[in-house]
């Protein structure tokens, strides 16, 4: 399990390999947040190539979210299958993240 | 290799019982390999794949999680014990750690109401609820989970 940055544009995108578990969260946030400090302000997380994500990993997902909030920027979400989608929905985060269905659909609407 | 009766799935499924048993340290490390392994079981016994991909690693992952950072308050001493039982109808599975339990339905909070929503923790407990037939806490040689999900379809 791992987490790949890269910049496409304005827009720092991380892409979750493997599990977004306990084991690993902090890692996540820590590299987000290190961006967040550079002075990015948009970011994509796309869950393309995720397993499953446990509640300690949604945790991390609305911290993330209200500490780049905080900075005036944005944070979305791409590629959640059917089974992640059912975890979003159960924990009514749906409600709280912009999930786009693509990448590309995501990078756009920013 | 070819096998004369067929590939593995095509065999009666009433006739496999799997049991995992094992016991690991007081370390979030190693909640993806048991949880690798239990889902193995569920993948042999051909449960649906959204049991094996979401049910299981989520409630299994939930449940060793709080054995270890809240049962055994993340003490690389103490040990936490798994017992996963899955047949054709059902998958139980049981862990066990050093700590003095909890009052389940009282640590469960619901995280979608409005003013937890933005909440960082609290969905563990509720998340094994939702995606289990059945949860139970009870003590028997230390603070016990068990988990019980039935075959979907």
């Amino acid at each position: 399990m791992s987490f790949a940055l890269e910049k496409q544009g304005e827009i720092v995108v991380v892409d979750v390999e493997g599990q977004l578990i306990v084991g690993n969260r902090q890692e996540l946030k820590q590299k987000v947040l290190d961006e967040l400090e550079r002075g990015e302000r948009k970011f994509l997380i796309d869950f393309s190539q995720t397993g499953y994500i446990d509640s300690s990993g949604l945790g991390v997902l609305v911290s993330l979210s209200k500490k780049i909030r905080e900075q005036g920027g944005e944070l979305r979400l791409a590629n959640l299958n059917e089974d992640l989608k059912t975890l979003f929905e159960l924990t009514k985060l749906d409600t709280l993240f912009q999930i786009a269905d693509s990448r590309e659909r995501a990078l756009e609407s920013f | 290799m070819a096998h004369p009766e067929g590939n593995g799935a095509s065999l009666p499924r009433m006739q496999l019982r799997l049991t995992l048993e094992t016991s690991i340290p007081s370390d979030v490390r190693f909640i993806e390999r048991i949880v690798a392994l239990v889902q193995r079981q569920c993948r042999e016994l051909s449960y649906p794949n959204r049991q094996c991909a979401l049910n299981i690693p989520v409630a299994l992952a939930e449940a060793l999680s709080n054995a270890i950072l809240y049962g055994n308050l993340d003490d690389p001493q103490k040990s936490v014990r798994v017992r996963a039982d899955a047949d054709a109808e059902r998958v139980v599975i049981e862990v066990a750690d050093e700590g003095q339990g909890f009052d389940l339905a009282g640590s469960t909070i619901d995280p979608t109401a409005p003013e937890n929503l933005r909440r960082e923790d609290g969905r563990g407990l509720y998340l094994m609820t939702k995606l289990m037939h059945r949860v139970e806490r009870f003590n028997r040689d230390g603070n016990v989970v068990r988990l019980t999900l039935h075959r979907d379809g």
